[in-house]
């Protein structure tokens, strides 16, 4: 194709020579190359941590297996699932929320650009301080490697007597570090969406993204320093000899867990929100309507946002609480589903008599409005007491989060990289790559993780390195292991897809989806400040305006 | 679709003030600070009477009446300062930021009196017991973040000394007063918890 010789205009370092763009990219306050930086980081850490996956499917492929042994697998699910929720989930929404809030409000930058850059280094370094821990764990004791206690590193688990050598303190390290800078950027998206929103962008005409994130970063700044204390006190358990959960001297290990929890289960919908924000910005668009009850959906997120703070102890009631506190739990978890549920028909609304156009980010947004339900209806399964206590820490819980980890927020993450890809590069996607990762990795997730429901129901317990057979489980294990192929031959891809269309993809323009928000008003990809003039704005579709002058939004609005 | 110059025909030129980026800020710090706070009194809640062994709290610990008066005081000086800034009182400022930093220094001296008492004659450190573990890290954690404020003030007045301090920088000055009167109000919070409840 001829257009593809069309030299893209790519910011002038970009034709620097490596150590200069290297260097660059270490002193940079830009919130688009944070976002990107935010984003590339993550994606290589969720490569790493995806592979591990595959190494913990493999050993459970067949029963008996002797891939890995026990000690070595313990490592491998504890590092796969903190990497995958801290380092690989808070990064990723942390570099959407970076790239896209003050282009989507019409500011030239975050708040705090250089709080924003601390806010990376602090999150990168964590990730290296967490990987390093292969080798500098043992350090003095001459025990323990990667830490290997479970990604919510249970009392008395976590003692000094059970976790010998520095892997526990790996683990804490590099979490408060990395929670450092969670919690400054997103008090840098709260203050950016109060304080720097462009002439006429009152709250209520900020694109959903926009409010969602805004939620997001008021769970984070909630929901992360209860993780911190717990996490101090566990350091000081364990270098000053204090005694939070040490249980031998009137300690609690159920208290470790309640704080655990209450940060933990806010941090569900901390990464499943931003999904949510991606599928409310994408569906319209590729419904060519208006999202179908704009204010309803604010509601509905802030209610989610409310309910979830008071829902932690779901993941306790095997601990032996009151009946009273079971029933409470129980009932606030399943009122968390209407708010949600408001929103998967809001998302179908705007669908339905809309002119669907099936590009790669809507397709993917289609598959995560499937495969969010059927996790949320295994949730409000679980969120019923008895039924919690048969199948607590079975393979049906692990099928369940990954339904809604994989499933919605990668599926939805996905959609939103290739929604923004043009934006952020000035090139399209391509699609035909495009549609192969997304069927590879739509059938791969599908025998992966709708077959681990079964075993789980059988009474395959969660993080047993192997099995033995005739138990009725080996089946359901080998296929869930398949689909791990098919999901990792999916992401091989996308990987595929966005080197290639970086550089030899068509030139996307401005606006390549007709989009309607203030982020496809620059050029792709956008200059360093942004707007040249800052916009203002009259409606919720600015750029539907600025196209229908003849019937512009803000005269129904 | 690059002029972004089309969207301003229609738009009405009225002003739009926004809140201060700053004040958001602050008051989001504050915020997650006191969620970090509230996890800490919960867990000295928690364990009050569950220690095993002694000293216990009843036994050891008395009520620091002046040192509160101190440091409570200590947000009304620097509310003072804070106005005789505006105000463009040099002088006046001065005077009330170095009480403000007086009241705050006697308040960490009358902490290290009690935690060298604490450790030296009742020989309770953070490991003895579950008393000694949360009360030193409550305390502690609340000391921290008065040593903070403390090393903050004291810029601030060095600068002054050295006429730094123009109007510039009012709202900052603003914003430390805040994060002062929350320190402030965690403390009664903490002497809610471990000298009145927890005794």
């Amino acid at each position: 194709m001829t257009t593809q010789e069309i030299a893209i205009s790519r910011p002038a370092e970009l034709k620097m020579p490596l150590l200069e763009r290297l260097h660059e990219l270490a002193v940079t306050v830009d919130h688009k190359k944070l976002g990107l930086m935010y984003i590339v980081s993550a994606l290589i850490f969720l490569v790493i941590a995806g592979l591990m996956a595959s190494v913990i499917r493999m050993q459970l492929a067949l029963p008996n297996n002797n891939l890995v042994g026990p000690a070595t697998f313990n490592r491998l699910f504890t590092v796969h699932g903190t990497v995958m929720v801290f380092f690989v989930g808070m990064p990723i929404i942390a570099g959407f929320m970076n790239y896209l809030v003050p282009l989507m409000i019409g500011a030239r930058d975050m708040a705090f650009p250089r709080l924003n850059a601390f806010g990376y280094w602090m999150f990168l370094f964590g990730g290296f301080l967490l990987f390093f821990s292969y080798i500098g764990a043992p350090g003095l004791a001459g025990a323990g490697s990667a830490p290997d206690v479970g990604w919510f590193a249970y009392a008395p688990l976590t003692g000094r007597a059970f976790s010998r050598g520095s892997s526990t303190d790996y683990w804490t390290l590099s979490l408060l570090v990395s929670s450092v800078g969670s919690l400054v950027s997103a008090i840098n998206v709260v203050a950016t969406v109060v304080s720097l929103r462009c002439k006429g962008m009152t709250l209520m005409r900020m694109p959903l993204f926009v409010w969602l994130a805004f939620v997001v970063a008021g769970m984070i700044i909630l929901a992360i320093p209860p993780l911190s204390a717990a996490q101090i006190m566990l350091m000081l358990d364990r270098f000053l000899g204090a005694h939070f959960f040490d249980t031998q001297a009137g300690g609690s290990a159920v208290l470790w867990q309640h704080f655990f929890w209450i940060f933990g289960h806010p941090e569900v919908y901390i990464l499943m929100i931003p999904g949510f924000a991606i599928a409310s910005e994408v569906i319209p668009v590729f419904s060519r309507k208006p999202i179908f009850g704009y204010p309803i959906m604010v509601a509905a997120t802030v209610a989610i946002g409310s309910i979830s703070v008071s829902v932690w102890a779901h993941h306790m009631f095997s601990v032996g609480m009151t009946a009273m506190g079971n029933t409470f739990f129980a009932a606030s978890t399943m009122l968390v589903a209407v708010p949600t549920g408001i929103k998967i028909f809001n998302w179908l609304a705007t669908m339905y008599g809309g002119k669907l156009r099936f590009e790669l980010p809507m397709v993917f947004c289609i598959a995560f409005l499937f495969q969010f339900l059927i996790a949320g209806l295994t949730g409000v399964m679980m969120s019923v007491a008895p039924f919690d206590w048969q199948l607590t820490d079975s393979y049906f819980v692990v099928a369940h989060f990954h339904y809604v980890l994989v499933g919605a927020f990668i599926f939805t993450i996905f959609a939103g990289i290739y929604y923004w890809y043009p934006k952020a590069t000035g090139r399209m996607p391509d699609k035909t790559l495009g549609l192969w990762h997304f069927w590879l990795f739509a059938i791969g997730f599908h025998l992966t993780f709708d077959t681990m429901h079964i075993p789980g129901l059988l009474g395959m317990p969660r993080r047993i390195y192997t099995y033995d057979p005739g138990r009725g489980w080996e089946i359901f294990n080998l296929i869930s292991t398949i689909g791990a192929v098919f999901q990792a031959a999916g992401v091989l891809f996308f990987v595929i897809n966005l080197v290639r269309s970086y550089r030899k993809g068509r030139p996307a323009g401005s606006d390549p989806w007709d989009a309607w928000t203030l982020e496809w008003l620059t050029p792709s990809p956008p200059p360093e400040y942004n707007f040249e003039t800052l916009p203002e704005v009259l409606s919720r579709r600015p750029l539907w305006d600025l196209k229908h002058p003849e019937d512009p939004d803000w005269k129904y609005e | 679709m690059n002029n972004t110059h089309a969207l301003t025909l229609a738009a009405e030129s009225a002003e739009w003030p926004l809140p201060s980026r700053r004040k958001i800020a602050v008051i989001s710090v504050i915020v997650t600070e006191g969620a970090l706070f509230t996890i800490f009194a919960v867990a000295y809640l928690y364990y009050i009477g569950k220690s095993l062994t002694g000293p216990f709290p009843a036994e050891v610990l008395e009520p620091p009446i002046l040192a509160t008066i101190c440091l409570l005081g200590s947000s009304a000086t620097i509310v003072l300062a804070e106005r005789a800034f505006k105000r463009g009182a040099a002088g006046t400022f001065k005077l009330w930021w170095l009480v403000t930093i007086v009241l705050a220094v006697s308040f960490l001296a009358w902490t290290a009196l009690e935690w060298h008492k604490l450790i030296y004659r009742y020989n309770l450190t953070i490991s003895t017991n579950l008393f000694g573990t949360s009360f030193y890290s409550l305390v502690g954690l609340h000391a921290t973040h008065v040593i903070a404020g403390l090393i903050l003030l004291t810029l601030v007045f060095v600068f002054s000394l050295r006429g730094l301090m123009t109007q510039v920088y009012s709202e900052h000055i603003e914003m430390l007063s805040w994060y002062w009167h929350f320190v402030d109000g965690v403390w009664v919070v903490v002497f809610t918890v471990v000298y009145v409840i927890g005794r």
